[in-house]
């Protein structure tokens, strides 16, 4: 076991609402007035960190994770609890801060490498360093506003890693810039913690989470929900989310008798009640896949009332919202005749992952023919999130796994 | 106090990168540059002598000299533009940076120190031009320029006071931005700027009497258009008020600081 570099030991962070601005400054003078209102942005967040030890911190819009983040970087002060850290800390919360938009690069390498503390010296000493990682060309002598955006988060990533801390935090910086500069930066972020560096990450990208941290904290509302192997917490995760989009479509389902959501949700004659993604050969139900793993999509559906007819119909989609691919059991003449009400039907789609990694999400339609606008029993977007990994093939970027190979003649 | 020293110390890239990238963003991009330095308080002082001396015939008593109401007018005009281009500058500092606040720990009370350093270097720029200026009026420097650094030092340490004091506020409160403006504005028409002292009516010259303004804009007028220096007595009220609001604006940072970047 390596040494504590951070202990954050029963934080809090409490915003208040006073029913006056001369309430707030009494305070200050010692008097206790109430605040009207309170709000618990983190709350008994307890944890330590070790020294090379990366951490990702994970959860919802809202959940406290930038809160906790500037708790620890220091801008803002715990109301309750207390944080000790050993060594420096470094943190990138936002790429860019304390640039002036007149000044070079170079210029701003002094302005903002002064706002981290660092004296001229060292920067002189780290500048060309700085100049080769930003990879900027001549706009390093130009002045900032003639940047693209790319390369200010270049120079500001470049400046921001320059010298190796003991605890760095990274807050949703990571995907800045082209993909060939995302890879530059991660890499240096590796390299850091090989030398020791504690790493702390908040990312909503779970591959990310798993490619680079061993631990893994959820939270919710302030509080840690979960805390422990990144396969352990992202699946529950995972599970969390799925469990709060499923209750939107109750919430949907609820509507059906105001009316107007009738026809998006469908008429319900045929509903489905289960969609996972199975592990063909454990037969546990996964929420993230490797490259090349064979699948199974189970659906699960129970027809409510008799129907002339039933199509299935899948959508797989990438984090951008494009079709990765769809098809219906109308196309692969599947489609189920005369279903009788209270029928239970079982639906198993046998795949290959030849997915790239990435995030991906599963729509259905429930349908009586290949057209979706007539006869919808129901229909349901992204009702399943899946994650794919890339653990065991060489790199590659992309939706699809080509199956090929390069050979090479000389 | 000390620990703030020396976390100040510590930033002082920083803060000097920051000083410069005041100066040059405000001239950066124009063709004139640094001449503007001279061309703004010229014009100024050129617009209100023709239109307080030449149409209006005001006349500064006791002086024959044609040149003597725009070097007044200029002396003047620096004091109160070093005293409210801090204050106006530091009333929304907070505000300003609150992303930089909010995502990098820095001591916070840079901000305050860059804004005021800013308007000094700025003000011993315009202090160059107007010499050069005055010599074209035939108004050479004497010994007693020497008590501007004096004058200088005590319009910034309450300029300063004043500015963390009422910048804090501002975070919380926003109307103290608005309201300030005007106060600035009364402020500057109850200080002998623009027009000479004497021709203030008895019966309001008590009022003169409690603005900390009035000895500091005379020590600058006196020094650059009648080569005197300023009796030692006058200054005692705006070194005390100065320390005054130094050490209450510092008390009052303090107090809020731990607030200050939770409401912004």
């Amino acid at each position: 076991m390596t040494a504590v570099v951070l202990d954050v030991a029963g934080v809090g962070k409490r915003y208040a609402s006073y029913r006056s601005s001369l309430h707030r400054f009494a305070t200050w003078c010692g008097a206790s007035i109430a605040p009207t209102s309170v709000y618990w942005a983190a709350r008994d967040v307890s944890f330590q960190l070790r020294a090379g030890e990366a951490l990702a911190l994970i959860g919802q819009n809202g959940a406290g994770k930038s809160t906790l983040l500037k708790l620890i970087t220091g801008t803002i002060l715990p109301t309750t609890g207390a944080l000790h850290h050993a060594g420096s800390i470094s943190a990138i919360l936002e790429l860019g801060l304390g640039f002036n938009p007149e000044f070079t690069g170079r210029e701003n390498i002094y302005q903002a490498g002064g706002l981290l503390g660092h004296a001229r010296g060292l920067l002189d000493r780290l500048m060309p360093e700085i100049e080769a990682f930003a990879e900027i060309g001549e706009f390093f002598d130009r002045p900032l506003r003639t940047y693209s955006s790319g390369m200010q988060a270049r120079l500001a990533f470049a400046l921001a890693t320059a010298v190796r801390p003991d605890i760095l935090i990274v807050d949703e910086v990571l995907s800045v810039g082209d993909s060939y500069f995302q890879h530059k930066s991660f890499a240096r972020i590796r390299k850091f913690k090989e030398d020791g560096t504690s790493i702390l990450l908040v990312s909503h990208s779970m591959g990310d989470v798993r490619a680079l941290c061993e631990r893994v904290i959820l939270l919710d509302k302030g509080r840690v929900l979960k805390d422990g192997k990144p396969d352990e917490v992202v699946d529950y995760y995972n599970a969390l989310t799925a469990a709060k989009e499923q209750s939107n479509l109750a919430v949907e389902q609820s509507r059906e008798d105001g009316g107007w959501l009738r026809t998006r949700s469908g008429t319900l004659e045929v509903v489905m009640d289960r969609l996972e993604l199975v592990d063909p050969n454990s037969g546990q139900k996964i929420a993230t896949a490797q490259v090349d793993q064979p699948l199974d999509l189970v659906a699960s559906v129970t027809v409510n009332q008799d129907v002339p007819r039933l199509v299935l119909g899948l959508l797989l989609r990438d984090r951008t919202g494009h079709v990765v691919w769809g098809t219906n059991t109308w196309h692969t003449k599947q489609s189920l005749d005369h279903p009788k009400a209270g029928e239970r039907i079982d639906f198993v789609f046998k795949f290959q992952c030849t997915l790239g990694p990435g995030s991906y999400a599963v729509s259905y339609g429930l349908v009586s023919s290949e057209s979706i606008h007539e006869n919808t029993f129901e229909w349901h977007d992204n009702a399943l999130v899946f994650d794919v990994l890339n653990t065991h093939l060489p790199f590659f970027v992309g939706t699809t796994r080509l199956p090929g190979e390069i050979v090479i003649r000389r | 106090m000390l620990e703030t020293a020396f976390a100040v110390w510590k930033f002082r890239t920083f803060i000097l990168a920051s000083i410069r990238g005041e100066l040059k963003g405000r001239f950066a991009r124009s063709s004139l540059g640094a001449m503007w330095f001279i061309l703004n308080p010229l014009a100024q002082a050129a617009i209100f002598a023709l239109v307080l001396s030449e149409v209006m015939g005001a006349k500064l008593p006791g002086t024959t000299d044609k040149a003597a109401y725009p070097v007044y007018l200029m002396s003047g005009m620096a004091a109160w533009g070093l005293f409210s281009e801090i204050i106006n500058r530091s009333v929304n500092v907070f505000i300003e940076f609150a992303p930089t606040l909010k995502k990098i720990a820095f001591p916070r009370i840079c901000l305050p120190i860059i804004v005021g350093g800013g308007a000094l270097l700025n003000h011993a720029l315009l202090l160059c031009a107007m010499a050069v200026v005055f010599a074209f009026y035939g108004h050479f420097p004497g010994t007693s320029w020497l008590a501007i650094p004096l004058g200088m030092v005590l319009i910034s340490a309450m300029a300063f006071g004043l500015g963390i004091l009422l910048g804090v506020f501002n975070v919380f409160v926003r109307d103290v931005g608005q309201v300030l403006s005007v106060v600035l504005q009364i402020w500057f028409w109850l200080t002998p700027v623009v027009y000479p002292l004497n021709v203030v009516p008895a019966n309001l010259s008590w009022m003169l009497a409690f603005n900390p303004m009035v000895p500091l804009v005379q020590l600058y007028q006196g020094a650059l258009l009648h080569d005197q220096w300023p009796p030692v007595t006058s200054l005692i009220f705006p070194v005390v008020l100065g320390l005054l609001l130094v050490a209450l604006g510092l008390l009052v940072f303090r107090r809020a600081s731990p607030e200050l970047v939770d409401v912004l």
